[in-house]
């Protein structure tokens, strides 16, 4: 039986909401998007509740503590369908035999659970390192970032404290939305297509703050500067910044 | 604008020698204006060479009153001289900051003048920073050896770490290359810094709002390969320092040549002892996080690291008596110590099993190197085998079998003339 959502966390939870009152531990959720309805598909349409989400995460909290829940949530950034449904088997054991399951590493449903946290929580810290911010003329700072992993709301809070005195954008295009912070408020922005291309251009229409270009030119000036050549490893170069990201770092760009 | 271009290449280039990069162990919080520290410490970027940036590493000046031979900024070297001012300083520092370049300052000078002088300047430069800029990010300053306990305490109350290199590991080997230098002059601000630490954080048990003290403590360090200490001495520094003064860190660079009118050195063209830093990173590991002695992993009859084996696996050859561990009934530690199994592993080994005996399946995709671990343990469906197999022999598979990242770097295997 598929159990067919909107996508979204709530709508995740919402389906496991309901295979505990159907009585269905073996429901796989998917997406509307991913959902292909076949002659063996049997899908039902799970409308989204956020009281029904809200019901299990109160019983997951019960179990587990606040911190250790959003460990699902972290795990549903990763849009890994795979680890949704390992995700799922787990809520279902640990509501049967308790929160031990999650230590339970034999298991190859919780094995993978807690790799794939591991890979978001790399992704996270390298979003909190990778991000460059440039200003613009009238004083806002922007960056434009690719992640592997829909990590923003996982980093929010993080350049909220760091940068509380600037007005800063960071905008993901990949997943077309950005979060803005202006005067102690963080909030998700959606731009229109002018002016995401306004951002991403080169040739760009934002005028940039006078400086911004002297300290860009510092800023290779100085990553070029502190390389100690006969020490060259380009191996251990690249695994720590790996290919995919050098677009978005001036370090990197000629 | 060029001006100050061609001071940062000349000031970053002549600081790069100092290895550290550290931004942890310091929780500096924004208290209404910028920035913070980041427990964890953050990379920013990595150079070519494969070492992390975290910190905007400059001197202040590379001016210097000394004639440390190994020293790039040494005073008969014949090297552009620059110096920033403390404003320059401060805007360049606020700016990588504010577009997210750096975690911070690491903040060293060549001596000029004198200690206090120089130290003097130091302090203004971190003062305006925390004071003026309300700026909360990273800050790792140099302590200068001989500048007064005033200025050295009040240093301490803006900075998150501080730090004072060594430079050699022995008195001996200071004495040949820097006659002007002693490893008193090192100790006695390292302990200072280190009780007034102490005091400080005394005190704010007592009372509520101390100010921090070098919340991300002291490191130092030393340069290897630039005269002939043995492994075991290095280490032994190490050790001692960790623990008279609480150290954080203890940094090993490998002596990248920069004189070539000292023939006591090696000459500008050989390459950097890489391998050898790097066995001396893992045996401070060992000894730090691993529950490592020093006497098993360094002794009077195995005085030098192997190159080839990283310390650890070098200890369990040595010890076969102890192996191999049963991981469903070990304890913690002793799975901590099989070659191959880190601390990570260790742990989620020891909590899995509660679930029902580990077999081999389960236990390789638990991040250990199977590879290396497979001759030091048992799981529970490892088959019964008659007779171990030779710690030699198990040397030389793992090295055929693995995949070291220094294997074209080692001599290929010699021909034994017997």
């Amino acid at each position: 039986m598929y159990y067919v959502f909107d996508g979204s966390y709530a709508g995740f939870m919402s389906c496991v909401f309901e295979s505990f009152e159907r009585k269905e531990p073996g429901a796989i959720p998917v997406t509307e998007l991913d959902f292909q309805p076949g002659l063996f598909q049997e899908g039902r349409t799970v409308q989204t509740d956020l009281a029904k989400m809200e019901r299990v995460l109160r019983g997951l909290r019960k179990q587990l503590g606040d911190q250790k829940v959003l460990d699902f949530f972290r795990a549903f950034l990763s849009e890994d369908r795979k680890v949704w449904l390992s995700s799922f088997h787990i809520i279902h054991q640990i509501f049967q035999a308790g929160p031990a399951v999650l230590t339970n590493y034999g298991d190859a449903d919780v094995l993978y659970f807690s790799q794939t946290l591991h890979k978001v929580s790399r992704e996270r810290h390298r979003m909190k390192a990778f991000t460059r911010f440039q200003k613009s003329a009238d004083g806002l700072f922007f960056a434009i970032i690719e992640p592997d992993f829909n990590v923003l709301p996982l980093v929010s809070g993080f350049f909220k404290n760091r940068y509380a005195d600037q007005r800063w954008l960071i905008y993901d295009v990949k997943r077309r939305y950005g979060l803005l912070h202006e005067e102690g408020y963080v909030s998700e922005v959606q731009l229109t297509a002018p002016e995401k291309d306004a951002l991403t251009d080169k040739a760009a229409t934002i005028t940039l703050d006078e400086r911004d270009a002297q300290f860009e030119l510092l800023w290779k000036q100085y990553f070029k500067s502190t390389n100690i050549e006969s020490r060259r490893n380009m191996k251990l170069h690249l695994q720590h910044v790996p290919r995919r990201y050098w677009k978005y770092l001036p370090e990197k760009q000629g | 604008m060029e001006k100050i271009e061609e001071k940062l290449k000349i000031l970053a280039d002549a600081a790069k020698y100092d290895v550290s990069c550290s931004s942890s162990g310091s929780k500096r919080k924004n208290t209404g204006g910028i920035g913070d520290a980041s427990a964890s410490g953050i990379c920013h970027t990595y150079t070519e060479d494969g070492r992390c940036v975290s910190l905007l590493k400059i001197l202040l000046t590379n001016h210097c009153i000394y004639d440390c031979a190994f020293c790039v900024s040494r005073r008969s070297n014949d090297v552009k001289r620059a110096a920033f001012t403390v404003e320059e300083v401060v805007d360049l520092t606020m700016n990588f900051y504010r577009r997210n370049y750096i975690e911070g300052l690491f903040l060293s000078s060549g001596i000029f003048k004198n200690a206090d002088f120089t130290m003097e300047r130091l302090l203004r430069i971190v003062k305006k920073l925390r004071t003026e800029e309300r700026y909360n990010g990273y800050i790792h300053l140099k302590t200068i050896p001989g500048a007064s306990e005033e200025l050295i305490k009040e240093a301490g109350l803006y900075a998150d770490r501080m730090s004072i290199n060594l430079e050699l590991p022995t008195e001996a080997g200071l004495k040949m290359l820097a006659p002007e230098k002693d490893h008193d002059s090192v100790r006695k601000p390292l302990a200072f810094v280190n009780q007034q630490k102490q005091a400080f954080k005394a005190e704010s048990k007592l009372i509520k709002h101390v100010p921090t003290f070098v919340p991300a403590g002291q490191s130092t360090q030393m340069v290897i390969g630039a005269t002939p200490e043995t492994d075991l001495e290095i280490m032994g520094v190490a050790n001692s320092f960790y623990k008279d003064y609480k150290l954080k860190r203890v940094y090993y660079s490998g002596y990248v040549p920069v004189n070539n009118t000292s023939s006591l050195l090696p000459q500008i063209g050989t390459t950097p002892p890489l391998i050898r830093e790097n066995r001396l990173y893992q045996t401070d590991w060992l000894l730090r996080f691993y529950g490592f002695q020093l006497d098993e992993l360094l002794n009077t009859h195995h005085q030098q690291l192997d190159l080839d084996i990283d310390p650890k696996l070098s200890w369990a050859l040595r010890n076969p008596h102890l192996f191999p561990v049963d991981i469903n009934t070990a304890d913690f530690n002793a799975i901590l110590r099989i070659p191959g199994v880190g601390k990570k592993s260790a742990l989620k080994v020891v909590q899995a099993r509660k679930f029902g005996r580990l077999s081999e399946y389960q236990v390789r995709k638990m991040g250990i190197d199977f590879n290396r671990a497979k001759f030091f343990m048992r799981c529970a469906d490892t088959p019964f085998s008659l007779g171990a197999l030779s710690m030699a022999s198990v040397k030389n598979r793992i090295l055929r079998e693995g995949n070291s990242k220094y294997k074209r770097m080692m001599p290929q295997a010699q021909l034994s003339l017997f």
